[in-house]
């Protein structure tokens, strides 16, 4: 039963190698000439103003907690979905309930202006 | 050829390196690499020619020519046959700049971050019947959990890079990306619940029979759903706000270049190539010929997953040379206002 999960292990550590070597080829094979110009940030050539790790839109942050209890309500609809022909009606019935529940908290979302974006 | 591989080349080899009790599991090994190798090198070939033919397809939809150039051995009907090869070559040569004030770690870890995942989501993909590397019975749980890490290499990208567009860039992509992964799952469930199994190959063989049998027609909304919450994954056009070259020139990976800025294009495009096998394998039968039950053309092969992939993968090419770019707001209300509703209409509805 486990064995079957081997080759994913294995592919995922191939997958970070291959990124590793990639990056690696690129350092020892290319020119490396920097100077304090070239290595400033980008900001259409002109003198970064200040530091960029400033204040940001606390929107992002809500969106962040929002999808977190989303995210989570799919992690359980995965097993429920898969075994719904055995879990019958009362299944069926037991989840839309907690679905209910979710939207009501997604209307209040809704209403109290959490999604807009202007 | 596996076969031809163990027979005469690895088990040799192993039983002369090795004591026989490390030998089986050196052999197993050596098998499960040969399959990745088997896997990993037409991706990355169809990631370098993918390329080739964006460029290609959007040209002509512009009445112009795109990459006629570069050719192998000077042969002219392969014009700009040779372009990836030409880019690969000045990537890899190019220098990797390290911007001052940016955190050196990080900034070199970002592109390994984003491009592991969605390389090893391959892992599960069935390309025909029994042909899949772990044929896990979470198949699906996994491409969730693994298109879900792509969010850390752009958000530690924007973060390590100390420029205020890459900053940018990471948050509206993190976000814009969360929102349509909550629409991406729940078209999943809408899935499960057709087919029950998380299995991919389950999946597809619960579809078998004709066309009309296929998940697109019961599931029609959530297939709409899926694919334009996959075009917003993988932040390509209409939905490419994130690198909006008018407003914040790349995104999040503008102070990358070489091999750097490479990696995140391989896993773009490596990402374009899952959504569409995905979409293909969930919604259009996999492996499976439209033609159910007429001999030859029946017959379910490999063909059939490659023809159906490729058909998607145009889609979004095209997508790019026709739609103009979404407004941020517009995307977001999209993502929530729109797919999400829908979504759990149809499983509430569906599931009954």
């Amino acid at each position: 039963m486990l064995a079957n999960y081997m080759p994913v292990l294995i592919f995922l550590c191939i997958g970070a190698i291959m990124g590793t070597v990639l990056i690696a080829v690129g350092w020892f094979l290319g020119p490396r000439r920097p100077d304090a110009e070239k290595n400033s940030p980008y900001e259409c050539g002109f003198e970064a103003f200040e530091d960029a790790r400033m204040q940001f839109d606390v929107r992002y942050y809500l969106i962040a907690i929002l999808f977190i209890i989303f995210d989570l309500e799919i992690a359980f609809f995965f097993p429920w979905a898969v075994a719904l022909r055995e879990i019958g009606a009362a299944g069926f019935w037991a989840m839309m309930i907690f679905l209910l529940v979710l939207v009501v908290g997604f209307i209040y979302e809704w209403r109290k202006g959490a999604l807009e974006w202007d | 050829m596996f076969e031809f591989l163990r027979i005469y080349v690895f088990t040799p080899l192993a039983g002369a390196l090795v004591p026989p009790a490390v030998e089986m599991n050196v052999v197993y090994t050596l098998d499960i690499l040969a399959k990745i190798v088997v896997i990993l090198v037409p991706l990355v070939l169809s990631v370098a020619y993918l390329s080739l033919a964006e460029r290609k397809i959007i040209g002509w939809m512009q009445v112009r020519r795109g990459p006629n150039r570069v050719t192998f051995f000077g042969i002219p009907w392969l014009r700009g046959w040779g372009q990836p090869i030409a880019d690969v070559f000045k990537l890899i040569f190019k220098e990797i700049i390290v911007p001052s004030g940016a955190d050196k770690r990080l900034f070199i870890i970002a592109p390994i971050l984003s491009l592991a995942p969605s390389i090893a989501a391959w892992a599960v993909i069935p390309f025909d019947d029994g042909m899949a590397l772990a044929d896990i019975n979470a198949g699906l749980l996994y491409i969730l959990a693994l298109t879900s890490l792509a969010v850390y290499g752009i958000i530690i990208a924007g973060w390590a890079s100390n420029s205020k567009y890459a900053f940018l860039g990471a948050m509206r992509s993190v976000a814009q990306i969360v929102a349509y992964e909550i629409a991406m799952g729940f078209a999943l469930v809408g899935v499960l619940v057709a087919a029950g199994s998380l299995n991919l190959g389950d999946i597809v063989r619960a579809q078998s029979g004709s066309v009309l049998h296929w998940f697109w027609i019961p599931l029609l909304p959530l297939f709409g759903v899926y694919f334009i919450s996959g075009v917003a994954e993988t932040n390509r056009a209409p939905f490419d706000v994130a690198e909006g070259e008018s407003e914040i020139v790349a995104g999040f990976h503008v102070e990358y270049g070489g091999m750097g800025f490479s990696l995140f294009f391989l896993a773009e495009y490596a990402n374009m190539i899952l959504i569409s096998a995905l979409a293909s394998i969930l919604f259009w039968g996999g492996w499976l010929s439209p033609l159910q039950g007429i001999p030859v053309l029946g017959e379910s092969s490999l063909i059939w997953l490659l023809a159906k992939t490729s058909f998607f993968l145009f889609l979004f090419l095209w997508f790019r040379a026709t739609f103009p770019r979404y407004r941020y707001d517009q995307i977001m209300r999209l993502g929530w206002k729109v797919f999400l509703p829908i979504t759990i209409v149809w499983i509430g509805g569906g599931g009954k």
